[in-house]
């Protein structure tokens, strides 16, 4: 046997461990997305099963032109934008940093309460906001209490309405990131900044915020994903209404694959949505190779 | 015994705990108090929206305003607490999470060790493909599972939906164990080789040991991920005796035409439940040291 061989042999066997892991997914995740690659070309629809035939790029086409695309795409980078890059990111960060110099007691109650949001299951968050920010909801109520004007926010801010409920949600997980990067950071380094003279915010933004920024840009990218494809809670609490008012992607292709039938056009977008998670993954990409460069 | 040896193993990652404990030596009593503040404002602004639900599940006359039961009544949870609104779903979606969580950690152990033992030219491309199919929208590719498991006869099954589920959360378990995996020094498995143990042998002697807390957040997370997931055994199931609760959630408004608020409260408490005394279980276990940040550091 030559060495090439064995070589080829002994890498054989060493990956032989991922073999489940690539069977469930090359079955139930690869398989369905070429199909769903080769349908997105198709006028395939769920009624008249037989009579789907190529239209090349017809979908896409009818994609860039429709104002309905264009205002879910809109809705949808504002969704992630607001409730997980600047929503969840900062405010888990906030979060993280202001344990670290809270009381034990405090910070055992407040993270238990902000974790407790993170486990609650989606659609059960969903009924909660729907409650909380309803016309006759608690938030009317406090602001009735405080002789402020209510609303009824799914209804007048629909898409502010989910992004908030999405911060709500997902803030614990980038809490939890961000508390495990800054116990990492070496105390001495923060204490020889304040003897330097350094405040308090200098501290943060020269000497621990750099030291975690490969968290930073973990996190970003993880939450960025999640929000992207989230649908349970949208579709809870408004069901992408008022009159499509918060019909963010996902909840788009959903409509149009299985509401209205129309399975290519439905993938094609579902395609899309795809494509924007795959450049969001090649910045993060991007960004975490340099920072390895420059280590 | 595993968790006691597995907390004692010399670790880098000081807990949260001992850390703020030392930083309240080194910080004044007014930036603590002050912190603390902040602490309990963004606390009770996360409070407020659960009120709600508690409130109404307690209450006879329930509707979207908070309004103190008077008095208290357990009427609500009498009318959900049967057979066919709460304890068949709630069986059903601890057999389909729990049996998606069981086959997801094994394909994950499984699949983090060459990726995290041996170098190769496959790892990176392969990381890559995982950390994007972590972001895959599962809505995006229910059409076409739907018609494949009608084709291989799996549709309406609890043994296919728990394939599906236990794949779609296999990226992400994937690589969070494999980062937990990495933080297992690898001298002591050299060790293990030398007196000719396996790969395999090494893996369940030594590594999975040592990562016993992280292994018990990737599968609290995974099994909280898939409790709430609705659409996936919403398009995969048929038969209403099969449905997990997160789906029955939804039917429950079918039944009654109207939404019964005080009823719907208390279903949503009875769901969260298992979710929620797993999570404590599992964080008291832990010691408070939530070791999942460090997992996802990249």
């Amino acid at each position: 046997m030559t060495t090439a061989q064995l070589q080829r042999r002994r890498a054989v066997v060493r990956g032989l461990p991922l073999a489940p892991a690539v069977v469930l997914l090359t079955v139930f995740l690869a398989g369905p997305i070429l199909y769903c690659l080769y349908s997105a070309f198709t006028d395939m629809a769920l009624t008249g099963s037989s009579g789907a035939s190529f239209v090349g790029l017809d979908n896409f086409r009818k994609a860039f032109t429709s104002s309905d695309f264009g205002r879910a795409l809109g809705y949808t980078l504002f969704f992630t934008i607001t409730s997980a890059i600047i929503g969840q990111n900062l405010l888990g960060m906030l979060l993280a940093l202001l344990m670290r110099a809270g009381g034990a007691v405090v910070r055992t109650a407040v993270s238990a309460v902000v974790i407790g949001a993170w486990v609650l299951p989606e659609v059960v968050t969903g009924y909660l906001w729907l409650a909380f920010l309803g016309d006759g909801g608690p938030l009317n109520q406090i602001l009735g209490v405080l002789h402020l004007p209510g609303q009824d926010w799914l209804y007048s801010q629909p898409i502010l309405a989910v992004s908030l409920a999405n911060v709500w949600r997902g803030t614990a997980f980038s809490m939890l990131v961000y508390s495990a990067a800054l116990s990492e950071v070496p105390r001495e380094i923060e204490e020889a900044a304040t003897m330097d003279g350094a405040g308090t915010l200098r501290r943060l933004v020269s000497v621990t915020i750099p030291m975690v920024r490969r968290t930073i840009a973990t996190n970003l990218m993880l939450i960025t994903l999640q929000t992207l494809s989230v649908f349970g809670l949208i579709w809870t609490m408004t069901r992408g209404g008022p009159s499509g008012a918060s019909t963010t992607l996902p909840l788009y292709a959903y409509q149009q694959a299985f509401q209205l039938s129309q399975l290519g056009y439905g993938t094609a977008l579902a395609l899309l949505l795809l494509a924007l998670g795959g450049v969001f993954s090649l910045v993060y990409l991007r960004v975490l190779r340099l920072e390895e460069a420059t280590r | 015994m595993t968790a006691g040896t597995a907390q004692q193993r010399p670790s880098s990652t000081p807990t949260p705990l001992r850390e703020a404990r030392h930083s309240a030596v080194t910080r004044g009593p007014a930036g603590k108090g002050a912190a603390n503040l902040a602490l309990l404002a963004v606390g009770l602004a996360f409070v407020v929206p659960m009120v709600w639900v508690v409130a109404a599940a307690f209450n006879a006359t329930a509707g979207l305003s908070v309004s103190w039961p008077r008095p208290w009544t357990f009427d609500n949870f009498r009318a959900v607490l049967n057979v066919e609104t709460t304890y068949r779903p709630v069986l059903n979606g601890l057999v389909l999470c729990g049996g998606g969580t069981v086959l997801t950690m094994i394909g994950a152990v499984l699949a983090a060790y060459p990726l995290s033992r041996y170098r190769s030219r496959w790892n990176r491309p392969f990381l890559l493909t995982i950390l994007f199919a972590t972001g895959l929208p599962i809505t995006a590719i229910m059409v076409p599972v739907y018609g494949l498991f009608v084709q291989i006869d799996l549709i309406d099954t609890v043994p296919g939906t728990v394939l599906f589920m236990a794949t779609s959360a296999l990226p992400i378990s994937i690589w969070l164990t494999k980062n937990f995996m990495d933080g297992v020094p690898i001298e002591l498995e050299e060790a293990a080789w030398t007196d000719g143990a396996s790969p395999m042998q090494a893996l369940r002697y030594i590594i999975l040991p040592l990562m016993w807390p992280g292994m018990s957040v990737v599968a609290i997370y995974t099994f909280i991920g898939l409790w709430g997931n609705f659409f996936v055994p919403f398009v995969l199931l048929l038969s209403n005796d099969r449905l997990p609760a997160s789906v029955s959630i939804f039917t429950f408004f079918g039944q009654y035409g109207e939404i019964v608020y005080g009823q719907l409260a208390a279903y949503s408490l009875l769901y969260s439940l298992p979710a929620l005394v797993l999570y404590l279980f599992l964080a008291r276990r832990l010691g408070g040291a939530f070791a999942f940040g460090g997992a996802v550091k990249g």
